[in-house]
C-alpha cells in the first residue's frame, strides 16, 4: 500500500508534506516531495486529495494483490473524481460528490 | 549533528491539548467557546488538517441516539458487547452528548442523509450515514475560528513533564528541524489515541501499515502517563477488527450497508455459533478456519450495480484500497464474496475499554492530568461522536479546576524538562548501538505476535508464553534506550518505538492478571479459557518504582457518578 510522486509533475509546494498523517513526505535536494518509505504509507490518500498537480498517484502493494494501476483525483468543484488506470485498459472515472452522504 | 543544534522553544498554555484528532479538536474548539480569554494550545505530531484516526475519513456517525431511543439503552448495548467491565458513569455521560455533538458536526460542515422531512436518515438504533471524507478539515477550519486557540503542527510530544502540584506541561520536538519543545501549562489533556503496530501485522511485509487503525497512532498518550504512575484500565481487552482481507478495510459498510451475511467456505451462516457481539464477530472467521470452514467471506455476489456503485464510493469517502483493488482484480463485489479476515490485537479506548483511569469529569489519578478520546478507558464504543464529547467534558472539568492550579516558573519548567532535553540530545550525538530502530520494532512486533497473542498464535497465550513476552520486552527496553539518531525522522521513530513498548509491556502484565477468557475474539487465555463470572470487576495498573502493578476495581454498576478515592 503506497503512493508514487511524479517528479515531473511535483512542483514542491509542499501541501503533500504538511498533510500526510505519518510525516513520510520530505521534501527532496530538489526541493520536489518524496516519500522516505513506501512501506509506511497508511493508504489514506490525504495527499492525493492535497495536491493540486496531480503529481501524487497511489497503488496497491504486490503482497496485498497490486498489479500496478493507479488511482489518482481529480477535483471539479465539490466533485472528486478517482480516476483509476490499468493497463491496456480506458481509465475509469468514479466521481464522489461531497455534498452528498454516503448510503451505506 | 551537533550538541548546540538542538534549539530549545518554550511555550505556555493555561489548557493544553495534547493530540490533535477529533477529540482534542473539539476540546480545543469547546474551551474556547466557554471562555474567549484562555490560552488553549493544541500540539500535533502530524497536522490536524490530516491526523488520526479520521486522516482518510469516516463512512458513518456510528454513537448517536436515533428518535425513539435513549442514552441508557446504548448504555446496555455497551454494557452487553464489551462482557460487562464498563464504567457506567463514563458511558452515560458521553451518550448524552452524542446528538449534540452530531448537530455540532453539521454546523461546521459535515454533510448528514436527510429525508424529506429533514430528519436525519439512520441504520439502526445507534447510526446515521454521512459523507465523512472531510470531517478533519472541517475540524481544523473551526479551530481557526478562534483566536485563542493555537495550534503547534508536527511536534512529538513524548513527556508529561511533573513538579510538586502534579502535571505541569510536557516536552517534545519538532519532527522537521532541531528543536526541543518545552510547554508550560495550568491543566493538560492527553488526547493522542490509541496504540497500533504492538503486534505484527496482517501485512508485515511492503504493505506493512495497511493496517485498521493508523499505524502512526503508537500509544504515546498511554505510555506518558504510565511511565508517570497514572493509574490504567482494562488494557487486557484488546481490540480485534473483522475486516476485508488483505485492504483491511472495514467490513460494517458491505454487512450493515447491502445486508450482507458472514459466510464459511461451505455457504453456510455461522455467526450464530459465536454470538453477535464485536468479539464474537471477530471470533468468527478465526474459528470456522480453524475448524476446516475456512476462508470466510461476506456474502455479495448478485448485488446489484447500483450497490456496486454505491459501495464503491463509500469505500473511497474512508478506505479507498478497498475500491481500488475491486476493479483492478475485476473481483468487484457482486460478481465474487469478500472475503475477511482479523486484524493484529490493538489497543484503544474508543472501541473497547483500555485506557487511562478516569473519573466522570474525565480527570487522570494524576493531578493536573485529564484524558478523552481513545485514550481514556472504561467507556468502549466512543467513536467519533463520543470522542469528541469526552473532548468537551474534559475540558469543562479542567477550566473549573484552573483556579487551583497554578503555572510553572520558566526557571523550574526547564529544570524538570532538563533530563529528557539532555536525553534527546545524547541521542543525536552519541551513535554506539549496532541495532537501528526498524530492527527493534520487528522484533518487538514479533515478540507480541508469538508470545502475547498476536494473529500467529491465533490470539492464544498463556502464563508462560507472556513471561517470555515480558522478558523480550524489558531487554527490547533496555536496547532502545541505547538508540541514536542521525535525524528528527529517527527522532520520532525512537521515541514511537520506546512508547509502544511501555504500553506492550502494560499489556502484557494486564493479560496475565485476568486468569479468564471474557472475550475470545480479541484473546484467548489458554490456561484459562472459560469466562468466569468472579472476574467481574476491572483490572487496573499503575508503576510504583519500575515495576507494573495490578490493582482492581469494582464495577461501578447503576452508578453515574465516580470520584478517584485512593
Amino acid at each position: 500500500m503506497s503512493i508514487r510522486i511524479d517528479p515531473k509533475l511535483c512542483v514542491g509546494c509542499g501541501a503533500c508534506i504538511e498533510a500526510c498523517p505519518g510525516n513520510l513526505i520530505k521534501r527532496g535536494a530538489n526541493g520536489k516531495a518524496v516519500l522516505k518509505r513506501p512501506e509506511e504509507c497508511w493508504g489514506c490518500a490525504s495527499c492525493l486529495k492535497e495536491c493540486r498537480f496531480k503529481a501524487a498517484s497511489y497503488f496497491l502493494g504486490a503482497d496485498i494483490g497490486g498489479c500496478g494501476a493507479l488511482m489518482q483525483i481529480e477535483k471539479v468543484g465539490d466533485v472528486a473524481h478517482w480516476i483509476i488506470r490499468i493497463a491496456g485498459r480506458a481509465p475509469i472515472d468514479i466521481p464522489v460528490d461531497r455534498r452528498s452522504a454516503n448510503k451505506y | 549533528m551537533k550538541r548546540d543544534d538542538l534549539r530549545l522553544e518554550t511555550l505556555r498554555a493555561d489548557i493544553l491539548i495534547v493530540g490533535g484528532g477529533a477529540a482534542g479538536c473539539y476540546a480545543a474548539i469547546s474551551a474556547a467557546r466557554i471562555n474567549p480569554d484562555l490560552r488553549i494550545l493544541v500540539v500535533e505530531k502530524a497536522n490536524v488538517k490530516r491526523s488520526g484516526c479520521l486522516a482518510g475519513g469516516v463512512n458513518a456517525i456510528n454513537a448517536y441516539i436515533v428518535e425513539g431511543h435513549t442514552e441508557h439503552e446504548y448504555l446496555e448495548y455497551v454494557r452487553w458487547d464489551a462482557e460487562k467491565i464498563i464504567r457506567d458513569d463514563l458511558v452515560l455521560s458521553m451518550a448524552k452528548r452524542f446528538n449534540e455533538t452530531t448537530r455540532d458536526l453539521e454546523r461546521m460542515g459535515l454533510v448528514i442523509l436527510k429525508d424529506e422531512s429533514g430528519n436525519y436518515v439512520s441504520r439502526g438504533k445507534r447510526n446515521i450515514k454521512i459523507n465523512g471524507e472531510n470531517i478533519k478539515p472541517i475540524l481544523a477550519s473551526e479551530l481557526e475560528r478562534y483566536d485563542n486557540i493555537c495550534v503547534i503542527n508536527h511536534v512529538n510530544v513524548t513527556d508529561l513533564l511533573v513538579d510538586e502540584n502534579g502535571v505541569c506541561g510536557a516536552v517534545g520536538f519538532s519532527v522537521n528541524f532541531e528543536a526541543a519543545f518545552v510547554i508550560a501549562a495550568r491543566a493538560t489533556l492527553v488526547a493522542t489515541g490509541g496504540a497500533a503496530g504492538l503486534y505484527r501485522p496482517n501485512n508485515p511485509g511492503f504493505s506493512r501499515h495497511k493496517m485498521w487503525y493508523p499505524p502512526f497512532n503508537t500509544g504515546a498518550g498511554y505510555a506518558m502517563g504510565a511511565r508517570i504512575g497514572a493509574e490504567m484500565t482494562s488494557f487486557e481487552m484488546r481490540f480485534v477488527a473483522q475486516r476485508c482481507k488483505d485492504t483491511i478495510a472495514p467490513t460494517g459498510t458491505i454487512a450493515l450497508g447491502v445486508g450482507a451475511p458472514e459466510v464459511n467456505v461451505l455457504g453456510e451462516t455461522y455467526a450464530f455459533r459465536y454470538g453477535h457481539s464485536t468479539s464474537g464477530r471477530a471470533q468468527g472467521a478465526t474459528a470456522e478456519a480453524l475448524a476446516g470452514r475456512g476462508p470466510c467471506y461476506l456474502k455479495t455476489v448478485g448485488l446489484s450495480s447500483e450497490q456496486e456503485a454505491e459501495l464503491c464510493r463509500a469505500y473511497l469517502n474512508m478506505s479507498p484500497a478497498q475500491t481500488l483493488k475491486w476493479f483492478e482484480s475485476g473481483q468487484t463485489p457482486s460478481r465474487c464474496n469478500v472475503e475477511i479476515e482479523g486484524t493484529e490485537p490493538y489497543i484503544v479506548g474508543g472501541h473497547t475499554g483500555s485506557g487511562y483511569w478516569i473519573d466522570t469529569s474525565r480527570r487522570t489519578t494524576l493531578a493536573g492530568l485529564y484524558a478523552a478520546g481513545d485514550v481514556a478507558g472504561g467507556a468502549p464504543k466512543k467513536f467519533v461522536t463520543g470522542a469528541m464529547a469526552e473532548g468537551a467534558i474534559a475540558v469543562e472539568t479542567m477550566i473549573d479546576d484552573l483556579a487551583s492550579r497554578s503555572e510553572i516558573q520558566s526557571e523550574d519548567l526547564v529544570r524538570v524538562a532538563r533530563e529528557k532535553t539532555d536525553e534527546y540530545l545524547r541521542r543525536m550525538t552519541v551513535h554506539d548501538s549496532v541495532y537501528n530502530v526498524f530492527d527493534l520494532e520487528e522484533a518487538m512486533q514479533k515478540t507480541m505476535d508469538v508470545y502475547a497473542g498476536g494473529i500467529s498464535a491465533k490470539y492464544r497465550y498463556n502464563d508462560n508464553q507472556l513471561e517470555i513476552a515480558q522478558t523480550r520486552v524489558a531487554e527490547l527496553t533496555q536496547m532502545a534506550a541505547a538508540l541514536s539518531a542521525r535525524d528528527m525522522d529517527e527522532m520520532l521513530r525512537i521515541y514511537e518505538l520506546i512508547d509502544r513498548l511501555t504500553v506492550c509491556e502494560t499489556v502484557i502484565a494486564h493479560l496475565k492478571a485476568r486468569r479468564e477468557t471474557r472475550w475470545p475474539g480479541f484473546g484467548v487465555n489458554a490456561n484459562y479459557p472459560e469466562k468466569n463470572n468472579e472476574w467481574e470487576f476491572f483490572v487496573n495498573s499503575r508503576r510504583r518504582d519500575g515495576l507494573v502493578e495490578i490493582v482492581t476495581r469494582p464495577l461501578t454498576l447503576g452508578k453515574d457518578w465516580y470520584e478517584h478515592t485512593n
